[in-house]
Parts: C-alpha cells; sequence; structure tokens
C-alpha cells in the first residue's frame, strides 16, 4: 500500500483474496462441495428434495446442542452431560405425556428441565473451580442415573398428536423443511450474531484466549461462563423436546453417545479445543459436512462402523492438517 | 477468522486429493445396488452380531431362490432406536422395495415404519417386532406352545418315556418362562407320559452360579431324577456344567433352549442329548420368503397363508402376527457346525 499515510493503523488486516481461500470455513465449503458432489455422482437418490430434507432430522438435533457447545469450547470449556440432559429433558416431557398434559406444556417441560441441568452444571463449575470436563462427567453419570433409575426397563409413550406433529410432519410443505433444521439455522443466525457481532462475543474470545488477562481486564469471566452452561442447558433440553416428539417414545438409553457426536461437529467446525479461536459459520458448515457424508455413506448401504472409522479419519485430518502445514511453514522460514 | 493458513499449493491438493479418496472410497457399494430388480433391506439390532449375521445368510439363500431379488444387510452402529431410524431413512430414501426389521424399539420405529410404508415401501419385523401399527407382519421363531412341547418331546425321546424329570427355569416372574412350563404341561398330560413324571420346578434367576447351585441341589433331592428341562440358556449351560461336574454324565440328561456355542462341550460330553432353538439360517430365509410374497402381492390380512419356501408356509393370525415352526433341534450331529455360527 504505498499510498496510505505512514502512521495509519488499520483496525483490521488488508483484505486478500489468499486469506479468505486459505480460512477454515474456506476449506469447509470446498469439502461440502465434495461431499454434494461426490455423492450426486455415486448414487441417484441423494439430490432429491425430500431425502435431503429427511436426512436433516437425523442431526439437527445435534447440530442445535453444537451451537452452545462451540461457545463452551471457545471458552475453554466442555459440557459432556448435554447427552444426559436431552435423556432427563426427554424423561420430563415423557412423564408430561403420560400425565395428558397438552403439547405446551409439554415442550416448556423439556425446555425448564434443560434450564435447570445447565443451572445446576454452572453453578458447580463457577463455585468449586474444578475444569468442566471433571463437573460434568459427574453431572453425565447423575442425569443418566436418574433417569435410569426412574424408567428402568420401561417406555413412556403416551404423546399427544398435535406434539408428534412437531416433528412427525414438515414444518413447511413446500419446499419441505423439518422444525428442527429452521430451529437450527434460526438459532445459528442468533448465535453467530452474538459471537460475532457484539461485545460479549469479543469477551467470549478473550476469555478464551487468556482468562486470567481478561479477568483483570474488568471481564465478569465467571457470570459468563454460567451463562454459557445455562444455554447449553437448554438448547439439551430443546432437542429432548424435538428428539421426543420425532420417535414418540422414551427410553433411559435415548440419545447415547451424543455428546461427542456434538463435540465433533465443533471441533470439525474450526473451533480450537484450547480456546479462543472459531466461529458460528465453521460450525454450520461442519454439522453440513458431516451430516451429509454421514447420509451419503447410509444411501450407499457402508455399515455404520465403517461411517464411524471414515468420520475419524476426516476429524484427525483436520485437526492434524493446520498443525502439520505450520510446521512446514516454520521450517522453511528457517532455512 | 482469527487462523490464517499460508499452506503450499502443493500440500493443499495433496490434502484435497486425500479427503476425495476418503470419501470416494465405498462407491463399489452404490454401483452395484442398482443391478437387481428388487431390493430387500435387512436391518437389524446391530453388527458384528453372528446370530444376525447367521439370520443374513439365510436371507441371501431366500433372495437368490427368488431371483432377481438383491438383499442388502445393514444395521446402526449403536443398538439405539434413533440411529436405527436413521438407517431406515437412508433406505427409504433409496426407495427398496421392502425392509424386515428386528426392532430395538416396538413403539419408537413406528413412526419411520408407517413413514416407509406411506411410501409404498412394505414392512416386515422379525426376531424382534415393532408395534403392530408400522408394520405388516411379524414372523415370530416359535410359538409358545411349539416351544413347550417340543422340550418334552425332546427329553422323552432321550429318556425312552421313562424316568423322574425336573425343570430348571429361570425367575419365578419371567414372563416367557412361565408360559413356556404352562405350554410344557398341557404336553404332559398326554398319556404316553405317565411313566416320566414332573417331580419338581425349580429357579435359577437366569445367574450362571444359582442355576448350578439349584442342579445340584435337584439331583440331591431327587435321588432317581433323570432329566432335567432348562427352558433358559442360562439355566442349560450351567445345568450341563454341574451335571459333567458331578460326573452324573450318563446318569442325569439336560434339554431345553441354548446356544450350540455354549452347548457344544455338553453335547459332545453326553450331559445333553439334544436341546432346541430357533435355526437363525431358516429364519432369516423364512422372513426373506414371505417379504418377497408380500412383494409379489399376497395378502397380510388374519388369516391369510404366507410362503416360506422350503420351510413350508405359515398363516397370519391377531395384529399380524405369524409363527415359522417348531424349534430347530441340535444334537451330536449337527452341534459342531452350528456352534460356528451362533
Amino acid at each position: 500500500m504505498p499510498d496510505s499515510p505512514r502512521y495509519t493503523v488499520a483496525d483490521r488486516p488488508p483484505f486478500r483474496l489468499a486469506d479468505l481461500l486459505l480460512r477454515w470455513e474456506s476449506i469447509l465449503v470446498v469439502l461440502l462441495a465434495l461431499v454434494f458432489a461426490v455423492n450426486a455422482w455415486a448414487t441417484p437418490w441423494f439430490l432429491d428434495i425430500y431425502n435431503l430434507a429427511d436426512a436433516t432430522y437425523n442431526f439437527s438435533e445435534k447440530a442445535i446442542i453444537a451451537l452452545a457447545m462451540a461457545l463452551l469450547i471457545l471458552t475453554r470449556e466442555i459440557d459432556l452431560s448435554v447427552a444426559a440432559i436431552v435423556a432427563l429433558a426427554a424423561l420430563g416431557v415423557g412423564a408430561a405425556g403420560a400425565l395428558g398434559q397438552p403439547t405446551p406444556v409439554l415442550v416448556l417441560t423439556g425446555l425448564g428441565i434443560g434450564l435447570l441441568c445447565g443451572l445446576c452444571n454452572g453453578v458447580l463449575v463457577t463455585r468449586f473451580g474444578v475444569h468442566s470436563i471433571v463437573i460434568t462427567i459427574g453431572t453425565m453419570s447423575l442425569y443418566r442415573g436418574i433417569a435410569q433409575v426412574s424408567l428402568g426397563d420401561q417406555a413412556l409413550t403416551a404423546f399427544p398428536q398435535p406434539f408428534l406433529d412437531l416433528q412427525q410432519t414438515y414444518f413447511l410443505a413446500d419446499p419441505p423443511t423439518p422444525l428442527s433444521f429452521v430451529l437450527f439455522l434460526a438459532l445459528a443466525v442468533v448465535f453467530g450474531i452474538v459471537l460475532h457481532l457484539t461485545a460479549t462475543g469479543r469477551r467470549l474470545f478473550a476469555i478464551g484466549a487468556n482468562p486470567v488477562a481478561a479477568r483483570f481486564s474488568g471481564i465478569r469471566v465467571d457470570r459468563i461462563r454460567f451463562l454459557l452452561f445455562t444455554v447449553s442447558g437448554l438448547m439439551a433440553g430443546l432437542a429432548g423436546v424435538l428428539l421426543t416428539a420425532r420417535i414418540g417414545v422414551v427410553r433411559p438409553n435415548i440419545a447415547l453417545g451424543w455428546e461427542l457426536d456434538v463435540v465433533t461437529m465443533v471441533i470439525l467446525g474450526g473451533v480450537a479445543i484450547s480456546g479462543g479461536i472459531g466461529s458460528i459459520p465453521g460450525v454450520v458448515l461442519a454439522v453440513l459436512v458431516l451430516g451429509f457424508a454421514t447420509f451419503g455413506l447410509t444411501l450407499l448401504n457402508v455399515p455404520g462402523i465403517v461411517i464411524n472409522v471414515l468420520l475419524g479419519c476426516l476429524l484427525i485430518g483436520s485437526i492434524a492438517l493446520p498443525i502439520l502445514i505450520r510446521r512446514a511453514m516454520r521450517r522453511r522460514r528457517s532455512t | 477468522m482469527t487462523r490464517i493458513l499460508h499452506p503450499t499449493r502443493r500440500q493443499l491438493t495433496g490434502a484435497m486429493a486425500l479427503g476425495a479418496a476418503g470419501l470416494t472410497l465405498p462407491l463399489g457399494f452404490g454401483r452395484r445396488a442398482r443391478a437387481a430388480d428388487r431390493r430387500i433391506a435387512m436391518i437389524v439390532k446391530n453388527l458384528g452380531n453372528s446370530y444376525f449375521d447367521a439370520c443374513a445368510s439365510g436371507g441371501a439363500e431366500a433372495a437368490a431362490e427368488l431371483g432377481g431379488t438383491e438383499l442388502i444387510y445393514t444395521a446402526s452402529t449403536k443398538p439405539t432406536a434413533e440411529d436405527q431410524i436413521a438407517v431406515i431413512d437412508s433406505l427409504i430414501a433409496q426407495r427398496v422395495d421392502g425392509i424386515i426389521v428386528s426392532a430395538n424399539d416396538a413403539n419408537a420405529l413406528v413412526p419411520v415404519g408407517k413413514k416407509a410404508m406411506q411410501r409404498g415401501i412394505k414392512v416386515m419385523s422379525f426376531d424382534s417386532a415393532i408395534a403392530p401399527e408400522g408394520r405388516l407382519v411379524h414372523l415370530s421363531a416359535s410359538s409358545t406352545d411349539l416351544i413347550g412341547a417340543k422340550q418334552v418331546q425332546m427329553i422323552a425321546k432321550t429318556l425312552n418315556n421313562e424316568g423322574e424329570v425336573a425343570i430348571l427355569s429361570a425367575a419365578s416372574t419371567m414372563t416367557n418362562q412361565n408360559a413356556w412350563i404352562e405350554a410344557m404341561k398341557v404336553e404332559w398330560a398326554k398319556p404316553e407320559y405317565a411313566n416320566m413324571p414332573l417331580v419338581a420346578t425349580v429357579y435359577g434367576d437366569d445367574q450362571d452360579d444359582k442355576s448350578y447351585r439349584e442342579m445340584q441341589a435337584l439331583v440331591k433331592a431327587h435321588p432317581n431324577l433323570k432329566g432335567v428341562i432348562s427352558p433358559t440358556t442360562i439355566g442349560i449351560r450351567a445345568g450341563a456344567k454341574a451335571i459333567m461336574d458331578e460326573g452324573l454324565v450318563g446318569q442325569v440328561y439336560i434339554t431345553g433352549l441354548g446356544l450350540p456355542s455354549e452347548m457344544e462341550a455338553a453335547v459332545l460330553a453326553g450331559a445333553c442329548d439334544s436341546f432346541a432353538i430357533w435355526n437363525p439360517v431358516d429364519y432369516g430365509y423364512a422372513a426373506t420368503m414371505i417379504m418377497g410374497a408380500i412383494l409379489d402381492g399376497a395378502g397380510t390380512a388374519e388369516g391369510d397363508t404366507l410362503p416360506m419356501g422350503r420351510i413350508g408356509e405359515t398363516v397370519v393370525g391377531a395384529e399380524g402376527e405369524a409363527v415359522m415352526g417348531e424349534p430347530f433341534v441340535f444334537d451330536k450331529t449337527n452341534i459342531e457346525e452350528y456352534a460356528q455360527i451362533f
């Protein structure tokens, strides 16, 4: 920039096309295009609007939790109890259904239980100063345990039809759009605005980069942590409501193992497990890549175990690739 | 975005090629799928289970016999309803003609089963049922009456209809076992069993150690005991072990419902002359033959007859339930072959 005044300090780096193309999100866009292209070529059933809509049912609930998880991981925290909260919220919804309550009560019950579980996590994490991985492993067993003790080998199956219709019919008929996918997209916009366009969002990045420095800069770190865990619980409660409406039955093993699927989405989305780096568009793209890659592979009748291996490779590759590239760059500079 | 990467072009293309290779790896699976005229999917509870693998090999045999039929054998990784629903969704998306399910949850699969049927896909269950609204037919391996009668017939054959017999069951509260014991007693009332009295019914609670001790107590309490029927896979294996450990082989025989892999040693040693359970190869075969018939337009209302190929035919009962037949008997002649399978 030869013409710029000598002492101008730019508030952001100058725009360069190379930076844009090499952003993690750009790589995910390429990956997503690749997933669509390969699947469209490999199977005639992939590019069908109804099939794609149905495929979103199977990952939208997890994706909603992933939005909250992204903020937690960004601030160096993690919530491993989300799947157990889904189970407990589903149990509450099922119990309310068994009592013959109407749809709004069922939805509020699920959200309320999620919120309470999140509050409980938040209090424990901020009061005891133990890392959230320890606390939430504990509450994971606690919440799932409550569901198992109160249900045993029973199942709750009594739900009003309007409640089941929430997830068993399309929210919009044309184009066919499931409610859970609409909610995911809407929440992604909200989370994206908060994280990338507000002061609160900048505070989250500051905490993730260095919680101590953030505290000394006057950011109320513990209050934000507490809020994040509450939001995480609320999102898990919402996922529990949607999942219950979709499958119409509650058992204690509902949503088993979801916490790891959710963390996978967040990590592939480019959120650094060491905190301070990440974006909501990245997480949304990762959700779509994982969701449609899985759907494409099941369409090809690849056994689920093999799908897990492939997705595991994808995840390891996505973590290892930037590290390898950075190392290669450093070597080149030093020689 | 705070992360700025500067990889060389070669590194990037290399990474992309790697990713593309990973995603295109399983293409062979897809190409094959369009060869057959019609496709039947068999979705079981979980993969890597030799019992279901045996069902699938029977299904493949039936598909070959039906002709122009491809059998897709698949399952979710986790044995939960949500994961099984995702697999069924993808089969609906592929517009398969028929779906045969061993359900992880009878009720949770009803919506997805209904959706499949709305789109013209025929749905049936076997092994573990979907609730009636979510499928056309459920094929049970055997009926309570047949299972009960078979066990009495087996011990009668071993003992030539003579000698005291006891029952070693699971827990006294178990619905299945109690129903089978009632069915045994109906068979037992027949005159040919007059010299083969039932002297005791004991409960091992489906625990190996308790079943073992109950078996030891039985032979002490009834010195003339000749036979034991154990309608539970745990009871029969623990009882057989007690017979072998106490040196009673040849004096007391056990029979009942067992798994070939667990009973191989006892059968070869002579503690168990014969036992029964349904044959999973036949089970998968029969389910697939029935699906073939349904796709050819066979009715599934109560009272309709459905063909099962070499097994015979079955009549649809109340709530779309059909029964394959008598349990399959295992003895010295076939135990080693089936012990490999399940």
